[in-house]
C-alpha cells in the first residue's frame, strides 16, 4: 500500500514534468483523443462489452464494484499507454490468477474496442 | 465457431493453489472453515448459513423484514401436502427414505457403494417415484424443489454431516467437485472461488458476494428474482443445481444441468465443505 502511494507521488511529478513538455501538442490531435475516449466511456460501461464497473470505481460510472483498484490518476500510474493497454488486454501476464477477464485472448471484446477503452481510461 | 473454441480452451483450465498439493478433505474442511471465520471474526459459526446477511448489517435488516412474511409459505405447503399424499398405489414418498424422509437432509449428498454414484435428495425423490410408478418431475425447480424443500426444512436445525467414506471411488467424486469449484472458466475466466472463496464480501457491481462456508444449508432456496420471473407459488423455488448453472452462465461457460454428474460432484464438495453447519431452508434470497 505505502510502496503505491510513493509511486502514484513519483509518477506524478512525471506526470507534471511530461506535461509541462508537451506544450506545443497540436490541439486538434487531443479533440480526436477526446472523441475516441467518449467512445470508449460507452464502451467500458457497457454490461455486455467492458463492463469494468462491475469490479473498478471509474469516472462518474454509478454503483461501480469494489474489487480491482479504483481507475484514477491513470497517466501517473501508467505513464506508457501501450502498458496500460497490455494491462487491458491481459491481466493474466502480470498476475496469472487475476480476477480480471483476459479481454483480448479470450476475445470478449475487440482490439479497437480495447483501444477506445484504453484512450478513455488513460483520461481518468 | 470462435466463442466455442474459446469456451473449450477456457475449460482446459487453469488450477489454482489449493489443488497443487494433495490434501484429505479432512485438512481441506479445517483450512476452509478457518479462512472465512478468520475473514469475519463477528460472524458466530452458525450463522453462516445466511449467505450474504451473514456478513453485511444493512442487508440483514431487509432480510429480516422479509422473513417475518415468508414468501415461501404457500409453496412450502404445496410440498408438504404433495409428500403427505399417497402415489396411485397407495404408497407414499415416505416409504422410500429412512425415518420416513423426515430430518434426513443433513446426510445429503451421499456416496452409494453399491452403484459407486452420488444421491442427491431431489434424485432420490425421482428415484422414488418411478420406482411406484410415477413419472419423474422435472429437475431444478418447481414441485420437485418445492417437495425437496418441505423435506429439508423437517431438518433445520440439525447440523450438516455429510460422510466421505474410505473409497477410492468416493475421493473422486469428491476430487472432481473440488476441481470444479477451484478452476478458472467460461469466457470470462472465472472460477467458483474467485468469487466466493478469494473475492467473498466484495461487490462485484452492486452483488455483494455471499462466503460459500454454509453453501447447501439453506437448499432449496426461495428465489425473488425467479418468483419474479414465473408465475404461481412454486416459481420462487430453486434446486443448488440451479444456482449453479446460473453461476456458470454468468462467465459464459458451460452449464451442466441439474442432476449433471459435474453438479452431482460440486454438490458433495460444498455440502462437505459446509458439514456443522444448522440447516435453515428455504432459505429466502434475492
Ligand atoms: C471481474 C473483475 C474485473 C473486471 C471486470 C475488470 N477488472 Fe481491471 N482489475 C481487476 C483486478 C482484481 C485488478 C488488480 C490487479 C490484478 O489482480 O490483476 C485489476 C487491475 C486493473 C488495472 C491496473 C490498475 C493498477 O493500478 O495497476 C487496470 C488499468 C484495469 N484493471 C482496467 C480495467 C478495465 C479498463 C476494465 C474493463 C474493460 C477492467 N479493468 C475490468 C478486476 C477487474
Ligand atoms: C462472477 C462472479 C461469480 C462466479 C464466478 C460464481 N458466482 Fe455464485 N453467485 C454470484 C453472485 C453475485 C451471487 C448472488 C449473491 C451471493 O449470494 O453471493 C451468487 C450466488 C451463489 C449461490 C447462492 C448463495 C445463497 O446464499 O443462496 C451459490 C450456492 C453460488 N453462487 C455458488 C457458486 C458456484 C458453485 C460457482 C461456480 C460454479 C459460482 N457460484 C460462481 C457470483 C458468482
Amino acid at each position: 500500500m505505502r510502496k503505491t502511494a510513493h509511486n502514484l507521488v513519483a509518477a506524478a511529478s512525471i506526470a507534471v514534468i511530461v506535461g509541462a513538455l508537451g506544450v506545443g501538442v497540436a490541439p486538434r490531435a487531443e479533440a480526436q483523443d477526446a472523441a475516441i475516449a467518449a467512445e470508449g466511456k460507452k464502451i467500458a460501461f457497457n454490461r455486455r462489452k467492458g463492463n469494468c464497473l462491475a469490479c473498478h470505481m471509474m469516472g462518474d460510472g454509478t454503483l461501480p464494484g469494489n474489487i480491482g483498484p479504483p481507475l484514477i490518476a491513470m497517466q501517473a500510474r501508467f505513464p506508457d499507454k501501450s502498458a496500460l493497454r497490455a494491462q487491458i488486454y491481459d491481466a493474466r501476464v502480470k498476475n496469472p490468477r487475476t480476477f480480471m477477464p483476459p479481454f483480448g485472448p479470450h476475445e470478449i471484446i475487440s482490439e479497437s474496442e480495447i483501444d477506445k477503452i484504453t484512450e478513455y481510461v488513460w483520461s481518468l | 465457431m470462435r466463442t466455442m473454441t474459446l469456451l473449450i480452451s477456457a475449460a482446459s483450465l487453469l488450477i489454482s493453489a489449493p489443488l497443487a498439493t494433495a490434501t484429505t478433505p479432512d485438512e481441506d474442511l479445517q483450512a476452509f472453515r478457518q479462512y472465512y471465520q478468520e475473514r469475519y471474526p463477528n460472524t458466530p459459526f452458525d450463522d453462516f448459513q445466511n449467505g450474504i446477511y451473514s456478513i453485511d448489517a444493512n442487508r440483514r435488516v431487509e432480510w429480516e423484514s422479509m422473513e417475518e412474511f415468508p414468501p415461501y409459505e404457500i409453496g412450502l405447503e404445496i410440498g408438504q401436502q404433495e409428500f403427505e399424499k399417497p402415489f396411485a398405489n397407495g404408497k407414499t414418498y415416505g416409504s422410500c427414505f429412512k425415518n420416513g424422509g423426515i430430518n434426513i437432509r443433513q446426510h445429503y449428498p451421499y456416496f452409494d457403494a453399491a452403484t459407486g454414484d452420488i444421491k442427491t435428495l431431489e434424485g432420490e425423490i425421482n428415484e422414488c417415484r418411478v420406482k411406484n410408478g410415477e413419472k419423474k418431475l422435472g429437475f431444478g425447480k418447481g414441485l420437485l424443489a418445492a417437495v425437496a424443500a418441505y423435506m429439508s426444512s423437517t431438518s433445520n436445525g440439525s447440523r450438516l454431516n455429510v460422510v466421505i467414506p474410505d473409497d477410492p471411488r468416493a475421493l473422486e467424486w469428491y476430487n472432481r467437485g473440488k476441481k470444479h469449484y477451484y478452476a478458472k472458466r467460461g469466457q470470462l475466466n472465472m472460477s467458483c472461488a474467485d468469487c466466493h472463496y478469494h473475492y467473498a464480501g466484495h461487490n462485484v457491481r452492486a452483488d455483494l458476494l455471499h462466503p460459500s462456508l454454509g453453501d447447501l444449508s439453506h437448499f432449496p432456496v426461495y428465489r425473488k428474482k425467479w418468483e419474479a420471473r414465473g408465475s404461481g407459488p412454486l416459481a420462487g423455488f430453486g434446486t443448488s443445481h440451479r444456482r449453479f448453472n446460473g453461476c456458470n452462465g454468468q462467465v459464459r461457460a458451460k452449464s451442466y444441468g441439474a442432476q449433471s454428474d459435474e453438479y452431482k460432484a460440486l454438490e458433495y464438495f460444498l455440502t462437505f465443505m459446509s458439514n456443522g453447519i444448522p440447516i435453515n431452508a428455504p432459505g429466502v434470497r434475492q
